[in-house]
């Protein structure tokens, strides 16, 4: 973990409500895929936690959708300002148990930390299938992102305007994979948790306080004791998961 | 030169600042960050005799400068807090620290103190009669005067530290309440823990809080804690340990003006992990530009 400046090299809007941000400085404390960084917004007391997209050299890519003040208040951020960020939040994903053909699930603003997760894994050898949930075709987006990667991607709305209509359980069935990783709404964790056929690892969202672990605002039960979403998640095993 | 130096309870600090519980665990992750050998004292992660979950998520809302909290006494229980928590944090400070206690009765406050007063690294106790987030306990015996000095008494009866009374200031008369643990033979109060509040989700139309109140801490809350500290010390003669809201070095010579010996930084650390440190770092500039050259000079000097 590390405070640190970071300086907006760009932020912009991608799909409906929902913003890329690229910011440049120190983030040599990001070291896997599923991590996230803690935003210190002017006006707010409290910073925003948001989930790593992309993290290269001293190069920071952020998508977050706008749900509130503070992150209305970052979509009108321009190119230039700083935010103090605390990097390196969160234990990530675990790519070692992958397996040869591990299936990755995101969910609107949970699809981002996937993007990380899917170049990592791809860099090291696995045949990486995507899964990208909606509710339409207007918020989809990064499906060409993962593409280019080499991911075999698929779509899914739950209006059906754009790929296989319904969720992202309905483009599971069928699909052959040795393992699944997943981020997104808690209904679609529990839908993918109950009818995955492997096991996995789901990273979860709560509101928290300060973001690595001293204030026991995000804590949760598991079947390995109590964890802090924040500093021992947000990434958990399926088979700790108590719903 | 300045002088940061204060004594508390018999025990000298080189500086008054104090991490408040329930902000800092018991210290470690702060220490990935600085090294909090600087610090005052810290008041550790609140403990109850039994390990605690605490209440339901979400636990944090917030506000316009500050936040509600609904945590709920989270710990692991005096035996493990003993056997796990104190451990670590002695790897990482070597000033006596100051033990946090809670209960739901007069037995479980008495039971959890003995338990703990062995342990050499416990300079003070403070004993947490003010939690707002935990039913048939906490608050209940910080609101009623009788209930106050009837704890208070009965942990003076278990151990020979100093025993710091934190109190509530969803009271009354908080005066009152602060004259009872001096009677019930406190060698120091405490002030003040954190604000019943609560924040409405708009869309939902429901509490954000899952417990629905939350205690509420932060900036804001800073004038309220100066009146507290302020009414208290024309009240008692014991020292106050005084906090609420404190963010800056500024902050701090306030709190000690109005009374405090040594002051808790709580809600601070949260947002910003390094507030403590830079908080000692800035004192002697604000010292200076007050004309204060010992911090120990100042207390109660707004009178």
């Amino acid at each position: 973990m590390k405070d640190v400046n970071l300086k907006i090299v760009s932020n912009k809007k991608i799909a409906e409500n929902t913003y890329e941000c690229v910011l440049l400085g120190d983030i040599s404390d990001i070291t896997a895929p599923g991590q996230f960084v803690n935003i210190k917004l002017d006006g707010f007391y409290l910073r925003r936690p948001i989930s790593v997209c992309d993290a290269v050299g001293d190069r920071l890519t952020i998508i977050y959708k706008v749900v509130g003040d503070g992150t209305e208040k970052m979509a009108n951020a321009k190119a230039g300002c700083e935010w103090m960020t605390l990097t390196g939040l969160g234990n990530g994903y675990d790519t070692s148990l992958s397996g040869e053909r591990p299936l990755l699930i995101g969910g609107g603003a949970g699809v981002p930390p996937m993007y990380m997760l899917a170049k990592k894994l791809i860099s090291e050898g696995k045949s990486v299938s995507v899964i990208l949930g909606f509710n339409t075709a207007k918020e989809v987006f990064y499906k060409e992102e993962f593409e280019a990667l080499g991911a075999d991607v698929t779509v899914t709305t739950v209006d059906g305007s754009v790929g296989i209509k319904g969720f992202v359980t309905d483009a599971m069935r069928g699909l052959d994979y040795t393992y699944f990783y997943t981020c997104g709404p808690e209904p679609m964790l529990r839908a993918i948790y109950n009818s995955s056929e492997s096991s996995g690892q789901l990273s979860f969202e709560e509101r928290m306080g300060c973001g690595f672990g001293a204030c026991m605002g995000c804590s949760c039960k598991t079947k390995y004791g109590n964890k802090r979403i924040c500093r021992d998640g947000p990434v958990l095993t399926k088979e700790e998961i108590i719903w | 030169m300045t002088n940061t130096k204060v004594n508390l309870c018999g025990i000298e600090l080189s500086n008054p600042i104090i991490p408040a519980s329930g902000t800092f665990g018991f210290g470690y992750e702060f220490a990935e960050l600085y090294d909090i050998n600087v610090l005052g004292t810290l008041s550790f992660k609140g403990t109850t005799l039994e390990p605690r979950f605490g209440n339901p998520t979400p636990r944090i809302a917030e506000c316009a400068s500050g936040m509600l909290n609904a945590v709920g006494l989270q710990n692991p229980g005096v035996d493990k807090v003993i056997s796990d928590e104190l451990p670590k944090l002695r790897s990482v400070f070597s000033k006596p620290v100051m033990a946090n206690v809670s209960g739901f009765g007069v037995d479980e406050y008495t039971e959890t103190v003995r338990r703990l007063d062995t342990e050499e690294c416990i300079g003070w106790f403070e004993i947490n009669i003010s939690c707002p987030n935990v039913h048939g306990g906490g608050m209940s015996f910080g609101t009623s005067c009788e209930m106050a000095e009837r704890v208070t008494r009965a942990v003076r009866d278990v151990t020979k530290k100093p025993i710091i009374i934190k109190l509530s200031p969803n009271v009354t008369d908080i005066v009152s309440i602060a004259k009872a643990c001096e009677a019930g033979g406190a060698d120091g109060v405490s002030l003040i823990n954190t604000l019943l509040g609560m924040r409405i989700d708009l869309k939902k139309r429901k509490p954000i809080i899952a417990n629905k109140t939350g205690g509420f801490s932060g900036p804001a809350i800073k004038p309220v804690a100066v009146r507290m500290i302020y009414q208290v010390w024309e009240a008692v003669k014991i020292p106050i340990v005084g906090m609420g809201g404190v963010s800056t070095a500024e902050d701090v010579i306030e709190l000690m003006l109005a009374g405090a010996t040594a002051v808790e930084v709580g809600a601070e650390n949260l947002v910003n992990p390094y507030a403590c440190r830079d908080i000692i770092l800035d004192l002697p500039r604000a010292m200076e530009k007050y004309g204060i050259e010992s911090l120990a000079d100042i207390v109660g000097a707004a009178h």
